[in-house]
């Protein structure tokens, strides 16, 4: 009985206010879009920045065999072992600049180059031994990239200096500001979406307001009294919810494997794959349920007196 | 049932006491009037038994329990103990008789079994047997108020507090309303009746509590509606 008087009471209660339903529906899906969309522009992010990017700021690559015959830096073969050595020698007396270090094998290196790209075709042609080995340097300040560079490019065993942060900078500041005004965005619709809700459970407590007295004057419970209100709210957030996820999964699908087809285009980028996407739904649909019922929860302390 | 201790009442807002000093007790299965002119702190004095409001001085005990220390969780079980009647009947316009009795059942979880064998008792109870498909807005305004007393009734209340319940009732109607809330009293069940009707109050001969300004000026066991010198 209890379920069943619950369960008509939302549906009246959602088709009383089928436009102010309708308000919250969109506006929560778009807010919940926008929040599953940064979230995943953030795990691109991270896939793009490899193992080392966040904690080192410049690398030493050493010249392979592979090297030797191709680049002319390492036209006097392999690095060798003296030459390591020397290398990590002077790194360690540039202890005013240089933070720490770390020596990367060519199977590490190899290793990490498989976790962040995984089986696309370029990977799986590759084998450790076309790896180089490498010294990866924290510095004590990031700016002073150029001293290393100077003191290291072009000595012998020596492939090439890198900044680690020069090369993906740009694309990262840029994605990061998408991702910030996504992020703004989503917080203002989700002040809507909040406000449309109390809203809507200020407006329903008002037309219910005699089957509550009612309820109040026979002692239904403060949760039987307030538990369709709150379930409407969760029903239309949920359906929110719902069209946030498909507006993700559509979005990866025509951005990423059809229609703008990035991965075909920018085949060099590690795009992120369906499970990230499918990892984010659950918590888009557990926040579409309980955020609008949280928020008709506190409207109804204030519109409904139990 | 009731006793009221030293009971005073003043409203935000306000210097007047609604209610000053008021101390009275109220037996199990007693039929009581409480009469007094608009403002006198009768509504007052219903919404504190109600928990509707709080006292602002003195203690309150309903069914045995001090309504300042009741917890705010507790009061719906304290409520259904008590049945309401009201002046403008408040019936859901949009159910029919049956449904209307049954709501009462039905928001605080009883069985649909049990509704169905007691909803149809307590409509012959107040004489509507039959009836149950109608809906309000077919019924004459006595037949209104028993559904309302018939909902009030259904959860079978230690105490059914009435507000004016013949107020909008020609004088007629209203000796049969009496004749059923005196029917309810003989059940067992304490029946607190504020009224501006004299006829009724003079021809039932029950406790008369009259209020006046908040104040308790008149406790009759048989009295009438005014002063008798």
């Amino acid at each position: 009985m209890r379920a069943q008087f619950v369960l008509s009471e939302i549906g009246v209660g959602l088709r009383r206010n089928l436009t102010m339903t309708f308000a919250v529906v969109v506006s929560v899906a778009l807010s919940l879009a926008l929040f599953g969309g940064s979230l995943l522009m953030s795990d691109q992010v991270n896939s793009m920045k490899g193992y080392w990017y966040d904690k080192v700021n410049v690398s030493i690559f050493l010249c392979n065999k592979s090297d030797a015959e191709a680049d002319p830096k390492c036209a006097k073969g392999a690095v060798t072992s003296d030459q390591k050595k020397q290398i990590l020698g002077d790194l360690n007396k540039m202890s005013t600049v240089v933070q720490k270090v770390t020596y990367e094998s060519a199977d590490q290196a190899y290793k990490h180059y498989k976790e962040q790209f995984g089986d696309s075709p370029l990977a799986s042609s590759l084998t450790p031994d076309q790896m180089q080995e490498s010294y990866r340097i924290k510095l004590v300040d990031p700016q002073k990239y150029q001293v290393i560079a100077t003191a290291f490019d072009g000595r012998a065993g020596v492939q090439s200096v890198q900044d680690q942060k020069g090369v993906l900078d740009n694309l990262f500041e840029l994605l990061n500001l998408m991702n910030r005004a996504a992020i703004a965005l989503m917080a203002l619709m989700l002040i809507v979406a909040l406000l449309l809700i109390v809203n809507t459970v200020r407006v329903s407590a008002f037309s219910r307001r005699r089957e509550t007295g009612i309820m109040r004057l026979v002692g239904a419970s403060g949760f039987y009294i307030q538990a369709p209100f709150i379930a409407e709210a969760a029903v239309a957030g949920l359906i929110g919810g719902g069209v946030a996820c498909f507006f993700l999964v559509v979005g990866r699908y025509f951005t990423i494997d059809h229609g703008m087809a990035l991965s075909q285009k920018l085949n060099l980028i590690n795009f992120i794959g369906w499970d990230a996407v499918l990892t984010k739904l659950p918590l888009i649909l557990a926040t579409s349920l309980l955020m609008p019922a949280l928020a008709a929860f506190f409207a109804l302390r204030k519109y409904l007196k139990v | 049932m009731i006793r009221f201790d030293n009971v005073s009442k003043v409203y935000p807002k306000q210097t007047r006491p609604a209610l000053r000093d008021v101390s009275l007790e109220i037996e199990r299965g007693e039929f009581v009037f409480l009469v007094g002119s608009s403002g006198s702190g009768k509504s007052t004095f219903m919404r504190l038994i109600l928990r509707e409001e709080r006292t602002s001085q003195g203690q309150l005990h309903v069914l045995g329990k001090d309504l300042a220390r009741l917890s705010n969780w507790k009061v719906p079980q304290m409520r259904r103990q008590l049945g309401t009647v009201f002046q403008d009947f408040r019936l859901l316009p949009n159910k029919t008789v049956a449904e209307n009795v049954a709501f009462a059942q039905e928001v605080i979880g009883k069985s649909r079994g049990e509704i169905r064998k007691s909803v149809p008792q307590v409509l012959d109870l107040v004489g509507l047997g039959g009836k149950e498909d109608r809906m309000p807005g077919e019924l004459s305004g006595g037949e209104q108020q028993r559904v309302a007393i018939a909902r009030a009734f259904v959860n079978r209340p230690k105490l059914l507090i009435a507000d004016e319940p013949t107020g909008n009732l020609d004088p007629q109607t209203s000796v049969g309303i009496m004749k059923l809330l005196d029917r309810i009293n003989r059940t067992g069940t304490t029946v607190l009746m504020a009224t501006h009707d004299q006829n009724i109050v003079d021809q039932m001969r029950k406790r008369v509590i009259e209020l006046e300004q908040g104040r308790l000026v008149r406790d009759q066991a048989r009295g009438v509606y005014g002063y008798q010198h």
